[in-house]
């Protein structure tokens, strides 16, 4: 146990935070040294996430590794559990890459009204927030994590935001709230209920809902659903989700795609199915079935769409219906796609926003009518687009591809439950979630070549053809060179991803015979 | 000698100096009435003192003279500060404190 | 060689990266790397090709082969020994436990993949130097055709059905880059998508037909698949199932009917990319995957009973739907086109019926006289009537190009099937097979397939080379880069043929390609002479009464006019004007039905149910808020808090007096106060 071992995550998920401290202290005239420092903050905690890569021992992904556990608050027995394994681990260096790409991405244009020390700050708290959530070991301190990251994007929304931000960040705040709500109920009635009065992880989940009547068990999952389901966020609690998209600054929309959508993800996979196994088998069909349904439905809202940025938000409701059937699944397989679907799913619609709040800024408007023939006009800025839309339809090649064909193929067999839904087995209904899944993925082609060939594609439109657009600047290739080789290289190499996560998805998924 | 005697004595000294610190416009006067109803307290202490074998009261009766003295300083400087802004002792003048 | 086949791809792959980053700065922008890197790998493949064979031949003499005899492997009739593919894996990924590799598995199939993509990839990079010279985007052309290569090549090498899918839709993303080449025009974009969306339904089945194989068998591996397929136990459901699945994959890819309409618009892309990919390598894909598979298939739908099977009917109506949509069309690459869905229906009904060489050797006989013809009438547009493909604007070329004309002439007699060039032997060979596996309808199809064939290329060749000239140009023979192509493209159409001339005693292209190890014992049958002489006397009857009419078109007024004066005819017409309106119901109805209505529909549904829930809920908080504030708050307790302040400002105003400021009257309170406590006291005191 060296004293990198014993740090890394404390320092992970805390350096963000003094990096703020120090943001706030720099006078606000001095924009360069807040700039900097911001940058800095990242950058090392980024190297403290690569120092973590390096360390991790990959035999063994299924135990958690780092693992800090301090006493903290005595009167509910809830202690300073900090650790990582297979499944965190992707999800953490996900959240520590992004944030400085974020930065430098906004380096030189900073939203409507400016204040780059601020804004700098939010984004700081907001990785405390998201690095927190992915080490937490401890209910309450993921609970603590879980709502740090809303404070932030709240305000980013509501500062930063386009014209309609005061209600989409309003009703952000208050959609999460009311599930984080229930989940915190949830919470509580594992404190009570289970064998011993405690809010770690790793204990409940040894318990694994033993010693908690049926009934309890399965109200208590509802709980914990609501909860992660609104921030997934599942059809039909996904209604914030465009509009927080919509009036976003990019950078807002591109954390809140690639890392905020994920704590939904990471909390069914990390504390509703461990916890409660059984409860987990009793609904599985049910979070199943939504997930489909948001498949296909977010599938046909992207077509009706007239915003760039909207339509790539409802874009995610379906890819997040993909990660939520692979975990319904409940097979090693599932779980396994499931992640690789969050991190993929991260890196290609973070970089869709990314494009999109470029485009929109040098067109000034996102509206796909008015748009058009950008290969013409910034033919790299065209290209980057294209190329994400490749991956994000599902490519073989590309990393969107992994995400949504092992979660298809898990839907073939999914673990062995007591019934499907309307009276048939588990085994038709799942099939049919496949071959419904199966269809959206020709949606997804259909509507982002739509959005490709309204935008890139074609003449310019007389309003524009005058204007000078400027391709790709500097700083954005800098903040999106990361995430386009990432995207192909997890592409061609899955098994990057794969080995480090399938330890731990089987160990998960051992309790459901998957 | 009875204790009553020094009581109705006291008494009057104290009902003087009501009706001095009541009744007088002159802040001097005021003052001085005061330090008649303090000698009327310090009297019956002694007294009190005297007849039930008891030193307290002496040593409370020596305690006040020292704190009359004090106040008396800080009254007769409070006057002459009253007196140097209003050109005069009265203190029905004096009316800053009205509500 | 054969162990090292990776090779192949991955050339074609680093020259697209090095194209695409560094293309433009060198002296010929791009090509040199393309072509360098095709050329490579089109030697690298004649090798691996001449290291098979030796395999091949070592085998049937005995040499150093033993041990194979296992339940599975099954003996083809000629060869005598099996010949063991190679096949090489490394572990990709893992999942829960299980490995899945990816590799290279090589047989004589995958030889003769090999071989025909890089050589007609080779010959199409070449003649593109002189047919794409003036492009804005020459570079990134070279890029994507440096890309497709590699994607297909990849397919063709596969060792899983799993990296099958990677390279099969990847080819689908090329061929989506080169149809919509000329984005800016908005109907080559609006055909490159609708060829990749249509693919890509067919990809639903085939995505899932790999799952059901995947967990029947265990592996995505090819090898174990087709063993799975043969080992005797009856699973014949789960194959039945995983060859419609599969069968509509090949559908999408192959332009089988009813997923053939994007083929035709693909012809929006550059000519060489519809020779390259449209007709001679990308659409084969579906039947590469259906001979790959052939195990399955031949399990699935029991084609060893005869009749009438899925894939035989499939293929059959494709035949006859390509063919006659072929003849009312006025752009030569339609006519093209439409050809090559019926050709490709050939194929896949060879493969229905059993003819698997017949299947295999037609694809590769197909892939060489198709792509002529595609170069031919790119040459053709290219000289004679500046980039025009409608065959009204042209004629009489055949004095004016020579050599594009030759070659077209062998290439469509090609086609049509007349003896001895490529064709004739393998569309005969798929015919008679058809008869002798008890498949007699499709005999019948076949040999109307041929009259069809042959009709409409006369009419297309006709309107192209003969009669008078009626375009606006100065047409002249086209640059040597575009006709050398021709030229070697037409030589192996006159050869090609021969490696398979059961007649003349030569069987070698069965011999060097049929696998004889996991591969069901199929039936070859003899060479027919009688139906050789029918079929081709069936095409040249085609091609004579077609040539009466169109160069006696004035007098015969029988024809003229017909669609005015018959109204069957004018029907008729309009039908295969309109396409069968197989288009119209895709476009119009299915999916502008899902993207006005439908996608509509649900938004509105997002908008006015789900989140006006949302908002209600919302809404209602904020109202029963209002209400709670101005009912309650404001009137209830406010108001009474409001009302006890007032009360208390008023007696403060009334003790307000008190306060007069008088130090005196303060002292006279405290005194009465003193004095009214002190009788209170005595009073209680007495009391």
């Amino acid at each position: 146990m060296t004293l990198f071992d014993e740090w890394a995550l404390t320092l992970a998920v805390f350096l963000p935070l003094v990096g703020m401290a120090l943001v706030l202290l720099i006078p606000r005239g001095q924009e360069t040294a807040v700039k900097a420092v911001a940058l800095i903050t990242s950058l090392v905690t980024l190297g403290v996430g690569v120092g973590i890569l390096t360390q991790f021992n990959y035999g063994k992904a299924r135990a958690l590794q780092f693992s800090v556990n301090e006493s903290w608050i005595d009167v509910i027995n809830s202690r300073f559990h900090l650790g990582i394994d297979g499944i965190s681990l992707p999800l953490l260096i996900l959240s520590m890459l992004i944030v400085p790409l974020c930065i430098i991405y906004s380096w030189n244009h900073f939203p409507e009204p400016h204040n780059p020390k601020a804004f700098l700050a939010l984004i700081l708290l907001l990785e405390v927030g998201m690095n927190g959530t992915f080490v937490s070991q401890d209910l309450i301190l993921f609970f603590i994590f879980f709502e740090v990251v809303l404070l932030p994007m709240f305000f980013m929304i509501g500062v930063w935001g386009g014209p309609n931000r005061e209600y989409a960040s309003i009703k952000f705040f208050l959609f999460t709230l009311f599930g984080s709500a229930l989940m915190l109920v949830a919470f509580l009635a594992l404190f009570f209920t289970s064998k011993e009065a405690t809010f770690d992880m790793v204990r409940l989940a040894q318990f694994g809902g033993s010693g908690i009547d049926h009934t309890t068990q399965l109200l208590i999952f509802a709980g914990l659903f609501l909860g992660f389901a609104i921030k997934v966020p599942m059809f039909p609690f996904h209604t914030w989700l465009p509009d927080a998209h919509t009036e976003a600054p990019t950078v807002g929309s591109v954390l809140l795609a690639a890392v905020l959508l994920k704590l939904g993800t990471y909390g069914f996979i990390r504390i509703a199915l461990p916890i409660l196994p059984d409860a987990a088998e009793a609904w599985a069909p049910w979070i199943g079935l939504l997930a489909v349904i948001g498949i296909i439905y977010g599938a046909l809202c992207c077509l009706a769409q007239r915003d760039m940025k909207r339509l790539i938000a409802f874009s995610s409701v379906s890819h997040m219906g993909f990660v939520m059937l692979g975990i319904a699944t409940l097979t090693s397989f599932g779980i396994n796609a499931a992640v690789f679907g969050m991190v993929a799913h991260g890196l290609i619609t973070g970089m869709l926003f990314f494009v999109a709040g470029s485009v929109g800024e040098r067109y000034h408007t996102r509206e796909m009518g008015r748009l058009g023939g950008l290969l013409t006009q910034a033919p790299k800025l065209g290209w980057i687009l294209g190329f994400s839309a490749m991956a994000s339809l599902g490519l073989p090649g590309l990393a969107g591809f992994w995400g949504e064909f092992p979660a298809i193929l898990a839907a073939y067999e999914p673990a062995n439950l007591a019934n499907g839904l309307f009276g048939t087995s588990n085994l038709v209904t799942f099939r049919s979630f496949m071959i419904v899944a199966a269809i959206g993925t020709v949606l997804a082609a259909g509507y982002l070549l739509w959005m490709l060939q309204r935008v890139a594609f074609g003449k310019p439109k007389p309003e524009f053809e005058a204007t000078h657009i400027h391709d790709v600047h500097a700083s954005e290739w800098i903040a999106w060179t990361p995430i386009l080789v990432l995207i192909v290289v997890l592409g061609i190499f899955p098994g990057l991803l794969f080995s480090i996560t399938d330890g731990a998805a089987s160990s998960l998924t051992k309790v459901f015979g998957g | 000698m009875e204790l009553n005697q020094f009581l109705i004595l006291s008494a009057f000294i104290f009902a003087v100096g009501v009706y001095g610190v009541l009744a007088r416009r002159n802040g001097v006067l005021v003052l001085m009435s005061v330090e008649l109803m303090l000698n009327a307290v310090n009297l019956n202490l002694i007294a009190f003192s005297a007849f039930n074998q008891n030193i307290n009261g002496q040593i409370f009766a020596l305690f006040i003279i020292a704190v009359a003295a004090a106040e008396v300083g800080v009254g007769l400087a409070i006057i002459l500060l009253i007196y140097r802004n209003l050109r005069s002792p009265d203190l029905d003048q004096v009316e800053q404190l009205k509500g | 060689m054969l162990n090292s086949v990776w090779i192949i791809p991955a050339l074609p792959a680093l020259s697209f990266v090095l194209v695409l980053f560094f293309g433009k700065r060198l002296p010929k922008r791009g090509a040199e790397i393309a072509i360098t890197a095709v050329a490579a790998s089109f030697i690298a493949s004649c090798w691996a090709a001449v290291e098979w064979i030796d395999r091949v031949n070592a085998a049937e003499h005995g040499a150093s082969i033993g041990a194979f005899f296992g339940k599975s492997v099954m003996f083809s009739g000629e060869g005598g020994a099996a010949v063991e593919p190679v096949v090489n894996s490394v572990t990709w990924w893992q999942n829960g436990g299980i490995d899945f590799g990816v590799g290279t598995y090589v047989d004589g199939l995958t030889v003769m993949m090999m071989f025909v993509v890089t050589l007609i990839s080779l010959l199409v990079h070449i003649y593109s130097t002189g047919y794409m010279h003036d492009d804005r985007r020459y570079t990134w052309y070279y890029a994507g055709l440096s890309l497709f290569t590699a994607s297909m090549l990849t397919l063709v090498v596969s060792a899983g059905t799993l990296q099958m899918l990677v390279g099969w839709e990847l080819v689908g993303l090329c061929s989506f880059m080169l149809i919509g080449f000329w984005w800016e025009e908005r109907e080559n974009s609006r055909a490159a998508i609708k060829a990749f969306l249509m693919t890509r339904t067919g990809d639903i089945g085939l995505m899932i037909g790999i799952i059901v194989l995947f967990f029947a068998v265990g592996s995505f591996d090819i090898a174990k698949t087709n063993a799975y397929a043969l080992n005797g136990a009856s699973h014949h459901d789960i194959l039945l199932v995983a060859s419609v699945c599969l069968l509509i994959g090949i559908m999408g890819k192959s332009g089988q009917f009813p997923l053939h309409t994007w083929l035709p618009d693909a012809m929006a892309g550059p000519t060489p990319v519809s020779a390259l990919i449209h007709a001679a390598t990308m659409v084969v894909a579906g039947v590469y995957l259906g001979a790959r598979l052939y195990p399955v298939f031949y399990e699935g739908f029991s084609i060893f009973n005869g009749g009438i099977n899925m894939m035989a009917l499939v293929g059959g109506i494709t035949i006859l739907v390509g063919a006659s949509l072929a003849f009312v069309q006025r752009d030569i690459k339609k006519v093209l086109a439409y050809s090559t869905i019926s050709q490709l229906g050939y194929m896949i009904l060879a493969l229905g019926v059993g003819a698997w060489v017949a299947a295999v050797f037609h694809l590769f006989t197909h892939a060489i006289f198709k792509a002529l013809l595609f170069l031919g009438a790119g040459s053709v547009s290219h000289g004679g009537t500046h980039h025009s493909f409608d065959m009204r604007e042209m004629g009489g070329l055949r004095k004016k190009m020579p050599i594009t004309f030759w070659t077209f002439i062998i290439g469509s007699l090609a086609l049509a099937g007349i003896f001895p060039l490529a064709g004739f032997w393998s569309k005969d060979e798929i015919l008679v097979n058809a008869g002798s596996n008890g498949f007699e309808l499709f005999l019948v199809v076949g040999l109307a397939g041929a009259f069809l064939t042959a009709a409409y290329m006369t009419r297309c060749v006709y309107l192209t080379f003969f009669g008078e000239y009626r375009g606006h140009h100065h047409p002249h023979e086209s640059e040597r880069s575009i006709t050398t192509p021709l030229v070697i493209l037409a030589g192996l159409t006159i050869v090609a043929g021969l490696i398979n001339a059961a007649p003349l005693g030569i069987e070698k292209f069965t011999e060097w390609v049929e696998p004889t190890t996991n591969f069901p014992d199929l039936v070859h049958a003899e060479f027919d002479a009688p139906l050789a002489i029918i079929s081709v006397s069936i095409a040249l009857f085609a091609i004579g009464v077609m040539s009466y009419f169109l160069f006696r078109r004035e007098e015969s007024s029988a024809l003229k006019g017909l669609t005015q004066r018959n109204r069957l005819a004018r029907t008729g017409y309009t039908l295969l004007e309109r396409k069968y309106y197989i288009d119209y119901l895709y476009e119009n109805i299915i999916v502008e039905g899902i993207r006005e209505p439908i996608a509509r529909a649900m938004y509105w549904v997002n908008q006015n149910v789900i989140d006006a829930l949302v908002n209600l809920v919302g809404r209602s908080a904020v109202r029963v808020g209002r209400f709670a504030y101005e009912n309650i708050d404001q009137k209830g307790i406010d108001r009474a808090i409001n009302a006890s302040a007032a009360e208390f400002g008023v007696a403060g105003g009334e003790l307000q007096r008190i306060q007069s400021g008088s130090v005196q009257r303060y002292a006279l309170y405290i005194f009465a106060a003193v004095g009214a406590i002190s009788v209170a006291l005595f009073v209680l005191s007495v009391a």
